[in-house]
């Protein structure tokens, strides 16, 4: 046996047992890390939900729980779908570009039927719930305000420009059951 | 017997088996500080203070405590009521939380001013960052447990902010949530991290924090070495043993410190809305949004360099950036001369300018946003940053004063 230390060998050993060590680590890690993501049930109660919007009123906004958020459905009159041709120059993002909609709901109503309008109730800029504003007056022609950081809606959810969130309003996946349900949370067929 | 048992009786069996003599001598009894300490130097050993107050009331309340999206709420106010004494230690601890910033924060300043941070004490500067990364993430956790109103909403607003990151933003907030909002999955994970994570990283942080600087040894008032100057046994001319003088000092302090906690904890816990905001005495409700949401006032700072960025993303980063701006503190000082004392003019004034901007964007940052007031928000930001622009350039050629060989 010789008494000489064979260096690379001892090196290669040494690079071996690490590199095995250290990619055992990142493998156990992964469980811990993936625990946090949303659990089967958080994912469950993130199914689709029915709302019934038989007896809304033109002006009228019901709120629908979606996934924990709140989904709201409006019913516009004439009067606020008229304000949504003459604030275009005001808006960030009119033709909804850069926000997120199904394609049927990539339009200047920004949903299905233009008399009804569904949308996520979460500011797109740090996830406060806007409020409900349907007054239309000279200085703003109605929509939803964001008490948080004052960002403007109008009653498509469209972003006004120079206010901090920076795209409009989410719209939900939805589709008409019949002429007074609505199921959110999938697009259907229609 | 070993060689080392130097001592005799109980003493010398426990230094044979463990330093405690050495620990005592090295961390109290024979540590030289210098002897001109001031006013500014109470705040360390209070941080100490507040944290073991923070400790004790936390284990106690969380024998009462529920981490349950259900009965969080409700258990925080049985705290309040039924429990024997509870209420004393909930309102020690929400005080504890911001008496903790206030002394961490004129900590900070103490450092700025005498130059602390400075070599060779860069590694105390950054341990006390990371410090003071570990509280605010405590603070912010802490907070969402009550599972009022701003509890809820502060929470959804600080965790989209990492929805502003391109591309992972949107799957990184849904994992930190663990839901598709802030559910009681994220309740119970800032719990677990509020209790037991982030407290035993704070601890490791404070012994790193303490023995960096029982290395070097502590900086002083007039910013000069006293270990250049020592007697023949060695030991500094100007530094006196930490025990018995400056244990006796911060007891001083200590007692001062606690008649102002105890006026608040008694009579003033809510501080007018600023230690405990008026709106978390309201259950979470995850369909409206309070009308006014701010930050507790320890954050707001940062809050109002966020919001004076019209930008999404670019506010996110100009937050952090204020935050991590700190970190490189002891090389953005290219200045050789340590104590506000023998520094030039420009330098006291770039302090002005940060302090006025510090307190001026945590005033603005507790109020709604007005177009005035983003005007002020972004003077005072470009002011905050100015200070480490400004130091960087001030401190290449600086004309100081003649520093003194030994402390005055």
């Amino acid at each position: 046996m010789s008494s000489e230390v064979d260096n690379s060998r001892r090196r290669f050993l040494t690079a071996g047992t690490m590199v095995v060590g250290a990619v055992g680590t990142v493998m156990v890690a992964v469980p811990f890390v993936k625990s946090w993501s949303p659990s089967a049930r958080a994912r469950t109660a993130g199914a689709p939900v029915e709302a019934n919007i038989g007896k809304l009123e033109p002006g009228q906004q019901i709120i629908v729980k979606w996934r924990g958020k709140p989904v709201w459905v409006v019913r516009r009159d004439d009067k606020a779908l008229a304000t949504l041709g003459k604030v275009t120059d005001e808006l960030r993002d009119p033709g909804s570009d850069e926000s997120k909609q199904p394609d049927y709901a990539k339009n200047e109503y920004r949903s299905r039927k233009p008399e009804f309008l569904i949308i996520e109730g979460i500011c797109t800029h740090l996830g406060c719930s806007p409020s409900y504003r349907p007054e239309i007056t000279t200085d703003f022609q109605g929509g939803f305000f964001c008490p948080c950081h004052g960002s403007t809606f109008d009653f498509a959810g469209r972003v006004y420009a120079g206010v901090p969130a920076p795209t409009n309003l989410t719209v939900p996946p939805h589709y008409f059951v019949s002429d007074d349900v609505i199921l959110i949370g999938e697009d259907g067929v229609a | 017997m070993s060689e080392k048992q130097t001592g005799t009786g109980l003493m010398g069996w426990i230094d044979a088996r463990f330093p405690l003599t050495k620990m005592y001598e090295e961390h109290l009894g024979k540590y030289y500080a210098p002897k001109n300490f001031n006013f500014w130097y109470y705040f360390g050993s209070l941080a100490l203070l507040v944290l073991v107050i923070q400790i004790v009331t936390g284990i106690f309340l969380t024998m009462h405590y529920k981490p349950d999206g259900e009965m969080a709420f409700a258990s925080v106010e049985y705290i309040m009521r039924d429990v024997d004494w509870g209420w004393l230690l909930r309102y020690l601890h929400s005080t504890g939380a911001s008496a903790f910033f206030i002394v961490v924060y004129l900590h900070m300043f103490r450092a700025l001013i005498y130059g602390s941070y400075q070599k060779p004490r860069e590694l105390i500067w950054i341990f006390g960052m990371f410090i003071f990364l570990a509280l605010m993430a405590e603070g912010f956790m802490g907070y969402l447990l009550p599972w009022g109103q701003m509890s809820y909403w502060g929470a959804q607003v600080i965790i989209s902010l990492f929805g502003a990151i391109p591309v992972v933003g949107d799957e990184l907030t849904l994992w930190i949530r663990g839901d598709f909002v802030i559910s009681d999955a994220t309740l119970s994970r800032f719990f677990a991290l509020h209790v037991i994570a982030v407290p035993l990283v704070l601890l490791m942080l404070v012994v790193m924090h303490i023995i960096a600087l029982h290395e070097v040894g502590s900086n002083n008032p007039d910013g000069v070495e006293i270990k250049k100057n020592k007697d023949e046994n060695g030991i500094p001319l100007d530094g006196i043993p930490f025990h018995p003088y400056y244990t006796v000092k911060d007891v001083v302090g200590t007692v001062v410190f606690l008649i102002f906690f105890s006026v608040v904890v008694f009579f003033m816990p809510e501080m007018g809305g600023y230690f405990l905001e008026h709106a978390n005495f309201v259950p979470a409700d995850q369909f409206k949004t309070p009308e006014h949401i701010a930050p507790v006032w320890y954050f707001t700072p940062f809050y109002a360099i966020l919001r004076a960025i019209p930008d999404k993303l670019l506010g996110v980063i100009a937050m952090f950036a204020s935050i991590g701006v700190l970190f490189f503190l002891p090389w953005i000082d290219r200045g050789k001369v340590k104590s506000i004392r023998y520094r030039c003019g420009a330098f006291k004034l770039l302090i002005l300018i940060l302090v006025v901007s510090f307190i001026g964007l945590g005033y603005l940052g507790a109020l709604p946003a007005t177009e005035g007031r983003t005007m002020f928000a972004r003077l005072f930001s470009v002011g905050y940053f100015g200070f480490f622009v400004g130091l960087w350039w001030i401190s290449k050629n600086e004309t100081t004063k003649p520093v003194p060989e030994r402390v005055q």
